[in-house]
């Protein structure tokens, strides 16, 4: 008899997770290109090269982002700004910057290394191509244009989500600031991921007060 | 014989066909969402609205798929074998009543393949001889997994047929108490159940013979290379057992010939246990042609609770060593079968002519 109950047992398991299954109440399945489960904040998905709000873009061509990148992955080349008409805000800006995708391990390293935050991930995952050579992402498809938006590669798909471009990876914070006074107590950055909404940059008089009090 | 009646009989056959076929259709998409929802899976969703075509898309593909046939196969067994799953197959439904008869025209049609009169032993020679099928399939392909699944097949098949059998024949002397001597006709075994016990309680054979139903269940499943005894096929231990060689539209016939085997096999215990076609058809209440095809309606439906029964245990149980797979069938089966028919014999007997010590 024992064997019977066993067996009554696992009828009711099954029995009872279809009537689940049927009225809704459990279902691990998603239908995954037309509902896309949500991603954890801190997803870490394909790059983007930033910009300032003014427009100049924030990497500065220093390469750390290459040292750093443990898959040896980045490419960076750096060239003298022209002063008259800076790509910049600093010396020297990334001349050349290309990322193996096919390469790259997705471990944040290059993010961690960048000193102006211009490099950042994304929540974008979904970037398979039919050729190698489209796995190479050059500044073209990395870097946001002026209005903050950043090039898809399948613009024409339907079942794509453009915003997940444009939520950053949420422990990428913003830091440096663009140095134009008109954009003091200014907002400088996007909300990105989950809880990002932080505050404008303090103002000078601000950081003044800030740096008289001990170290905090 | 006149070209009327000839005519009815081909359009029975077809009908017969064509609902077998359906019902595959039907059975393998079934099969598939209702362990997709044991599961919390969705199952098929893509073919067509909830995936339902999605039999329909899977045998265009083994229609067109190529049939391998490999070098060192028995090339004539190898081409009769899924002939001879399937043939069986379709023949053994031929038997079961799926409504009740009805005049059309002044002829009496029965919905029914053929009502011959030794309707049971037929279904047990078929049932026999798909284990042919089986084993010739396995031993032609010239390869060890599918003769392995081949030899299983043939000791498994012996040992709960006769289990299935033996139920069998407890039903069969249990009718033979009901009416005017015994019956091997599937259609008087269904005429037998008419009526109600206590008004409420349907004359069904399940409720007097439960334990042969018991048996019969679990030899049904065993019969067909169900999960849990598909040993035959046992995707894990020998990859696809006999039909391993086997691909497009042959491949596609012993599918076909499993879920047939399924549906007849439910069809079958449903006739003997479960009434056939008998239920209420409100005669009075609701129009001639309603009536008409409810008994039909009613036999789909306690097939379909049978064959969803095959679903849930497909989806519960895993598979059965080979030696609890014979133990179960030789030493609890068998002598559980036979002791029902003892003790059904020795109940019957009293009821009809007393307690021997007390004088008639």
């Amino acid at each position: 008899m024992g064997a019977l109950t066993e067996f009554l047992k696992g009828l009711r398991v099954t029995g009872a997770t279809m009537v689940r299954t049927i009225t809704g109440r459990e279902m691990v399945t998603t239908e995954y290109p037309h509902e896309k489960r949500e991603k954890p904040q801190r997803f870490h998905g394909r790059h983007v090269l930033n910009r300032y709000p003014d427009g100049m873009e924030k990497c500065i061509g220093c390469e750390l982002c290459a040292g750093a990148c443990p898959a040896r992955c980045i490419y960076v080349r750096g060239a003298d700004n022209d002063p008259e008409h800076p790509v910049s805000p600093g010396e020297r800006y990334g001349y050349v910057y290309e990322i193996n995708m096919l390469r790259c391990i997705f471990c944040g390293l290059c993010v961690e290394a960048c000193p102006t935050e211009a490099i950042t991930m994304t929540q974008l995952f979904e970037m398979s191509t039919t050729n190698r050579e489209d796995g190479i992402f050059t500044r073209k498809e990395l870097l946001m244009d002026r209005e903050g938006n950043v090039p898809h590669m399948f613009p024409d798909d339907p079942l794509i989500d453009p915003g997940e471009l444009a939520t950053a990876d949420g422990w990428v914070r913003a830091t440096a600031p663009s140095g134009v006074a008109a954009y003091e107590g200014v907002k400088m950055w996007r909300d990105t991921a989950g809880p990002a909404s932080w505050d404008p940059e303090p103002t000078q008089e601000e950081r003044d007060a800030r740096s008289e009090q001990p170290n905090d | 014989m006149d070209w009327a009646a000839i005519g009815i009989v081909a359009l029975r056959v077809v009908l017969v066909f064509v609902l077998l076929l359906s019902a595959t259709v039907i059975n393998v998409w079934a099969e598939r969402k209702v362990v997709a929802d044991m599961q919390s899976r969705l199952g098929p969703m893509r073919a067509g609205p909830w995936g339902i075509l999605q039999t329909v898309a899977d045998g265009l593909k083994l229609f067109f798929k190529e049939s391998i046939t490999p070098r060192k196969v028995e090339l004539g067994m190898f081409l009769l074998a899924p002939f001879l799953a399937v043939i069986p197959a379709f023949l053994i439904f031929m038997m079961v009543p799926f409504g009740a008869p009805f005049t059309i025209g002044g002829e009496e049609v029965i919905l029914q393949g053929a009502d011959l009169n030794i309707g049971l032993l037929f279904i047990l020679a078929m049932s026999s001889m798909a284990v042919y099928a089986v084993v010739l399939a396995g031993w032609s392909s010239g390869s060890k997994y599918p003769l392995l699944g081949g030899i299983r097949a043939t000791a498994q098949a012996i040992s709960y047929e006769a289990a299935m059998g033996l139920a069998m024949v407890a039903v069969v002397m249990y009718t033979a108490t009901q009416g005017d001597g015994g019956t091997l006709s599937l259609t008087e075994i269904v005429a037998r159940q008419e009526g109600t016990w206590l008004g409420f309680v349907p004359r069904w054979n399940v409720f007097p013979q439960i334990v042969a139903f018991v048996i019969f269940m679990m030899a049904i499943v065993a019969e067909t290379n169900r999960a849990p005894f598909d040993l035959v096929e046992a995707e894990q231990e020998i990859v696809g057992g006999y039909h391993t060689e086997y691909s497009g539209m042959r491949f596609a016939m012993f599918f076909l010939a499993e879920y047939v085997n399924i549906f007849s096999m439910s069809a079958i215990a449903a006739t003997l246990f479960l009434g056939g076609w008998h239920g209420p058809t409100f005669e009075s209440s609701v129009p001639a042609f309603v009536s008409a095809v409810l008994p039909t309606v009613w036999f789909i439906l306690k097939t379909y609770v049978i064959v969803f029964v095959f679903f849930w245990l497909r989806a519960t149980l895993p598979r059965l060593r080979y030696d609890q797979l014979m133990t179960l069938g030789w030493k609890r089966l068998i002598p559980a079968a036979l002791t029902w028919i003892m003790v059904s014999a020795v109940a019957m007997g009293v009821r009809q002519f007393g307690l021997p010590w007390v004088g008639s």
